[in-house]
């Protein structure tokens, strides 16, 4: 970088864009430290049935006798259960990756929903501007002066729990803020030329939309996507844990916690505590990955 | 002026009515209420008198025209489960829900303010770093996980602080509080401190940028120059200015802390209106759902119109932009 400022002539030869994001990201080692636990993570996730030492949902090999053990237990039949086991006789670390898979799949899953829904609104709000404009970011901004969880409770209230009624809550919530997002990346770049250029190329309207405007607006739209997927995992496993979120049937990190809850008293500490562990490693990476971009991608710091 | 706090009430009674016809058909079109209300072994006549009684035979319009009538009289129902005015029960459950919030929101201000601060004039210490550090961890863990570390770590290992329930409950100048007893206030210890803690972490970040920014402004440097004493700098000089942004954040994130107590109270068992709701929702008690979203839509709605109002004193340019 220094060289190139040193240089002092803008027709240097720009690093190709993968490379300069990288050497610009890589500049905070907590930031690399924390994607790379984001990738583990994410790799235990997607393969949680193959890595995991026992299936925890296969009633077949779920024992009632090896319940509530403490991490490092061996059982009769010496089996070690190395996060100890919870109140029905299951693995806590396998129970864990299953639960990571399920936590990091509803917060993806309805990130990405959130996001198309959000981007969509929110670039057509800038393009088109007018009554439409006003009427969708009026809803956005109240939709923003109440806190999520309000939110979140208001729809499970309403619709009761579920996994499909979670992500609708989830995608509710998080819509607005990708709105906002993508339509004041898009006020600014509605203005420049190239997208003058392709107005005069009589091109349509969805076509300079999404060819044209969104690619210029991915990365505050990536930046809010990351810090929005770690806030939606934390707001899902609340509502699990509030029993409104998630059925037993998907037993995520926040039910896993719920499950918990009854034995603390007893002692038995792991059953709640090391899930949430797993559950706030997950977040604050994301939440350091998304800090990190979001320095890298605000033109204020540009260097 | 007067016509910037008109179209901005206008728009807040919109609001409001817009949330009670989501609230009140959204809640009314899940589950049944006869099957769980009435005794299974009730005959014919028997449940239909309940249903009758219920206004559950009614179309649903017709239900919600009787529904908003008898709200503007102060009467949202009554509990299936208690079989009391179900306004009669928040009511009766919101000093519970707004002493713990008051509590938390002076403990993330006491602790949070001078913290950030610190944080901001000594940017490069060790424990400002780890201030920092400890505000990204209380931002990014789960508040109800928090409360069960907080749980098993006071109450079952230490056995210092009680975990549920409110302890006793004083009243002092007509209002009767747990803050006025020593069990009081053992028992409010830890569900505020938990519910404090993610402010805690915004009142910190908020004061830190404000500090810096603050720092290199003209009239900290006249000021040295002047030859004030750092404690005066930081004490008239600084404070004054960072608690600009810092309490108008408090307005807003005032209705959070109150929002966010539904997860404290059930960890801690508080007996305020967030248990209430949970509860509710568990037994499909749809009067107590109905009541508890209309008056929180309320005081969010009331909250944010008297922002907007102190804001739009405070700073022209708000009024200005809202014309256009």
């Amino acid at each position: 970088m220094a060289v190139q400022t040193a240089a002092g002539s803008p027709s240097v030869t720009p690093k190709a864009g993968l490379q300069k994001f990288w050497s610009d990201f890589s500049e905070s080692k907590v930031a690399v430290g924390a994607l790379v636990v984001f990738f583990l993570i994410l790799f235990i996730a997607v393969f949680a049935p193959l890595i995991s030492p026992f299936d925890p949902y296969d009633l077949a090999t779920v024992d009632i006798m090896d319940s509530r053990l403490a991490p490092g237990t061996q059982n009769f039949s010496g089996q070690v259960f190395w996060l100890g086991t919870d109140g029905a006789g299951r693995d806590m670390l396998s129970a864990i990756f299953y639960g990571l898979r399920i936590s990091l799949g509803v917060g993806a899953f309805s990130g990405l929903i959130a996001l198309i829904i959000g981007a969509a609104i929110g670039l057509s709000a800038a393009y088109f501007g007018g009554r439409f404009e006003t009427l969708a970011m009026r809803i956005v901004d109240i939709q923003l002066s109440f806190p999520s969880i309000l939110m979140a409770l208001i729809i499970l209230a309403i619709f009761g729990k579920g996994v499909e009624k979670t992500i609708l809550a989830l995608v509710l919530v998080q819509w607005a803020y990708y709105a906002r997002a993508a339509r004041a990346s898009a006020l600014v770049e509605k203005n420049k030329e190239y997208v003058e250029a392709a107005a005069c190329l009589a091109l349509g309207d969805r076509k300079i939309i999404l060819n044209h405007i969104m690619p210029n607006c991915l990365a505050p739209l990536i930046v809010v996507g990351t810090l929005q997927t770690a806030h939606a995992i934390s707001l899902e496993a609340t509502l699990s844990f509030l029993g409104l979120g998630l059925p037993i049937t998907e037993p995520s990190l926040g039910l896993l916690i719920g499950n918990g809850f009854e034995f603390m008293y007893s002692g038995e500490y792991w059953i709640s505590i090391l899930p949430g562990i797993a559950l706030l490693i997950t977040i604050v990476s994301i939440n350091l990955v998304g800090d990190q971009l979001r320095d890298i991608f605000n033109p204020r710091l540009q260097r | 002026m007067t016509a910037f706090i008109l179209r901005r009430t206008m728009q807040s009674l919109v609001v409001l009515f817009v949330m009670s016809i989501i609230v009140f058909v959204g809640v009314n079109l899940i589950g049944d209420p006869v099957e769980m209300m009435i005794n299974p072994e009730a005959d014919q006549a028997e449940v239909e008198r309940v249903i009758r009684e219920l206004g559950l035979d009614r179309p649903i319009s017709e239900q919600y025209w009787f529904f908003l009538l008898n709200a503007f009289k102060g009467d949202l129902g009554k509990s299936f489960v208690f079989g009391t005015p179900a306004i009669e029960l928040i009511i009766q459950r919101i000093p519970a829900t707004m002493e713990l919030a008051l509590v938390s929101l002076a403990m993330a201000v006491t602790f949070g303010i001078p913290l950030g601060v610190y944080a901001g004039l000594k940017p490069n210490s060790k424990i400002s770093k780890t201030i920092m550090a400890g505000s990204i961890l209380g931002f990014s863990m789960p508040t109800f996980w928090v409360g069960i570390i907080l749980i098993i770590f006071f109450s079952v290992n230490l056995g210092w602080l009680p975990s549920t329930g409110r302890g006793d409950v004083a009243t002092f100048m007509g209002i009767s509080s747990s803050i006025f007893t020593l069990d009081g206030l053992s028992h409010l210890f830890l569900p505020a401190f938990n519910l404090a803690l993610f402010k805690l972490s915004s009142v910190i970040r908020l004061s830190r940028a404000g500090t810096r920014e603050i720092i290199l402004q003209d009239y900290i440097k006249f000021a040295r120059a002047k030859g004030l004493p750092e404690s005066r700098i930081v004490n008239v000089h600084l404070l004054k200015n960072i608690m600009i942004p810092v309490v108008t954040v408090i307005g807003l994130e005032f209705g959070s802390l109150i929002a966010f107590s539904t997860v404290t109270e059930t960890v801690f068992a508080w007996p305020g209106m967030g248990k209430l709701i949970i509860d509710a929702v568990y037994n499909l008690d749809r009067p107590i759902v109905v009541a508890y979203l209309m008056i929180i839509v309320l005081i969010f709605v009331t909250l944010n119109l008297i922002v907007d109002i102190m804001y739009s004193i405070l700073d022209p340019r708000v009024r200005i932009k809202g014309a256009n």
